[in-house]
């Protein structure tokens, strides 16, 4: 890495302390403190606003699926559920967008020309350029009704499988997680793309030559040397795409068909995910106790992406370790 | 023959090396149709998206009111009226959120790279920039709620948007300023110091001026990412049908809020605005995008 671009200091320090330097240091480190501030509030405000609304909660928070926060005097909302759609949805999404961006990934550094490697990853970039609620649209209105036939044979066939038995919504239309998944994947594939691309594509030189000179084929030298190389930079890609999926809201929200009957634990299930269900009820937030309820909602949520991105970092921080 | 058998220098000859194993060579090929199908797997989708959108949207795009009119006393039913309001918001949503996130993000790259020495507080700066690039917007936003509209009192309004969009545009231009800083040559650095110069006016007037070009374009890209979320303004403020140019009340559109709201409109009029709102979103974005990529292309920093 460059860190060593810093590693020079200025003569002012032995010429005494001049004013200047002393505001644009204060500035700096201030604006980073701004950083590092503001995430800590995210979380106490969060947590602040919701503690009175659990305290009001009649049901189990964690366990029961009911959601109802219309009277003020009976709230009672639990995050099964959302939890369990939020989960369903991103794990089917990961499921998906994790071979195919490996093989993007190793197409893109091993197979194809350096001169044309980077037309064809902008093309994948392209992906993450489109915003989530066209991405919503076209999942609602096009993928949707054209994945039914699939979704219809996969819950026929396969219905011995709980995921794929019939879940508390119609397969009609394809307002289902199945669905949702299979969106959430395209949209995080730009990102664990981009970060395996750039792991991939730090393999020692010496390494793949040595690979490829004791007689391997391309694809020997790429299980033998760069799938080992990379193996922690694209996990850590993955988890970042995971952290992306749990927060999605509004594609979710457009997909989705609210359900009037708890969740089946099935890829047919509608519902709604922790972000989709705040979304679903950001016009009606004037009370503050069934405010509070969502706002616990969103406490999970945060404090679940934050630890699916503290991991990532983890995961990718070790790996470089061990490379260096 | 047996001359040549013998002779230590006779070069190798073709039994000397032996073929790949059909089943290794398979295998090589399996791999890499199947690497090379994954990436048509990624590329169907977006061009089926795309194709559905400019299909569906483009003859929005072509009548005359739609750059320049609003959806005002427009019946849902009714061929009229633009989407000049909601670009209106869009717009300047994500350019008051840009005032705000540029300056400080600029500011905490210069501390990570000048000042921070990969120090204990540099380094849980930087932990904070990855975790709040991956805060979901919809926390964000509801952070925003709690802080502006809850606690201070304030309505929701597009300014409470911008705050929000703030949280989520940091990290982007934190990391790509600090990508770019980091390309600085040292040398230039040091010649200024060596002048005589204050390390302050050296990171001013040599240091920033030389990643600017890098720095701007890291500024258009989060512009871009900005300008499609949906979450902050579902949760921070209401939809108008007509034009609002009051950031700080009253209800205001963009164009994701204007798809969000027409979607609830089945007559064919509301879904042929959704699908132009769309293709005009796409496109608003892809011009902040082609604007980053321009300049990036033509004032790369030179590094030798």
């Amino acid at each position: 890495m460059a860190e060593e671009v810093t590693g020079s200091s200025p003569p002012a320090k032995s010429q005494g302390r001049r004013r200047g330097d002393g505001i644009f240091r204060s500035m700096t480190t201030g604006s980073s403190l701004a950083i590092v501030v503001s995430i800590g509030l995210i979380g106490l405000f969060l947590l602040i606003q919701a503690v009175p609304s659990l305290n009001a909660n009649n049901i189990n928070f964690f366990t029961s699926p009911e959601w109802s926060t219309g009277d003020v005097g009976n709230l009672r909302f639990g995050i099964r559920d959302l939890l369990v759609v939020t989960v369903l949805s991103s794990l089917l999404a990961l499921a998906i967008a994790m071979p195919v961006a490996m093989g993007i990934a190793l197409f893109l550094t091993h197979y194809l020309q350096p001169k044309f490697a980077r037309p064809f990853a902008y093309i994948i970039d392209l992906l993450a350029a489109v915003p989530s609620i066209v991405f919503g649209l076209w999942g609602a209105k096009v993928l949707g009704p054209s994945l039914e036939p699939i979704a219809t044979f996969l819950n026929k066939n396969l219905a011995w499988i709980p995921l794929f038995s019939d879940g508390n919504v119609s397969l009609s239309g394809g307002g289902n997680i199945f669905t949702a998944g299979i969106v959430l994947s395209i949209m995080i594939l730009p990102i664990i793309t981009a970060v395996s691309r750039e792991v991939f594509r730090q393999t020692p030189v010496m390494q793949i030559e040595g690979a490829l000179a004791l007689g391997a084929t391309r694809w020997e030298m790429i299980r033998t040397t760069v799938l080992p190389f990379g193996r922690s930079g694209y996990i850590a890609g993955s988890m970042l795409g995971l952290g992306r999926a749990l927060g999605e809201t509004v594609a979710v929200l457009i997909i989705l068909r609210s359900a009037t009957s708890s969740s089946t634990f099935s890829f047919f299930d509608g519902g709604y995910t922790f972000a989709s269900k705040i979304a679903s009820a950001a016009p009606e937030f004037s009370e503050p106790l069934s405010t509070g309820a969502y706002i616990a909602a969103g406490l999970v949520l945060f404090l679940f992406t934050f630890a699916v991105n503290a991991l990532a970092r983890y995961v990718a921080g070790r790996g470089k370790a061990k490379a260096s | 023959m047996t001359a040549t058998l013998t002779d230590p220098n006779r070069p190798a000859q073709t039994p000397a090396f032996q073929k790949i194993s059909p089943g290794r060579q398979f295998k090589n090929y399996l791999a890499m149709s199947l690497m090379g199908l994954a990436f048509l797997v990624a590329v169907i989708p977006l061009v089926w998206l795309l194709f559905t959108v400019i299909s569906k949207g483009y003859s929005a795009l072509l009548s005359g009111d739609w750059w320049g009119k609003s959806l005002k006393g427009v019946l849902p039913e009714q061929f009229a009226g633009g989407v000049y309001h909601a670009l209106y918001g869009s717009i300047v949503q994500a350019l008051v959120c840009a005032v705000i996130a540029v300056p400080i993000g600029i500011l905490a790259a210069v501390y990570l790279v000048e000042y921070g020495n990969n120090g204990r507080f540099a380094r849980i700066t930087t932990f904070m920039v990855d975790i709040l690039s991956g805060v979901p917007s919809i926390v964000a936003a509801l952070f925003v709620f709690a802080l502006w509209v809850t606690t201070f009192g304030f309505e929701t309004s597009a300014f409470a948007v911008s705050l929000a969009l703030v949280l989520l545009m940091l990290p982007v231009v934190v990391r790509s300023t600090e990508e770019m800083l980091r390309l600085v040559p040292d040398e230039l650095r040091e010649a200024s110091y060596a002048l005589g110069v204050p390390k302050w006016k050296t990171i001013v007037k040599i240091v920033l001026p030389t990643a600017l070009s890098g720095i701007v374009t890291g500024v258009m890209l989060s512009i871009a990412r900005v300008m499609g979320e949906t979450a902050p303004v579902l949760v921070l403020v209401g939809y108008s049908r007509s034009i609002n140019f009051d950031i700080f009340s009253g209800n205001m559109a963009s164009l994701p809020l204007l798809i969000y709201n027409e979607l609830l409109n089945p007559e064919e009029a509301g879904q042929l605005r959704v699908w132009g709102a769309a293709l005009t979103l796409i496109l608003l974005i892809m011009f902040f995008n082609l604007v980053a990529t321009v300049i990036s292309r033509f004032s790369a920093i030179k590094t030798k």
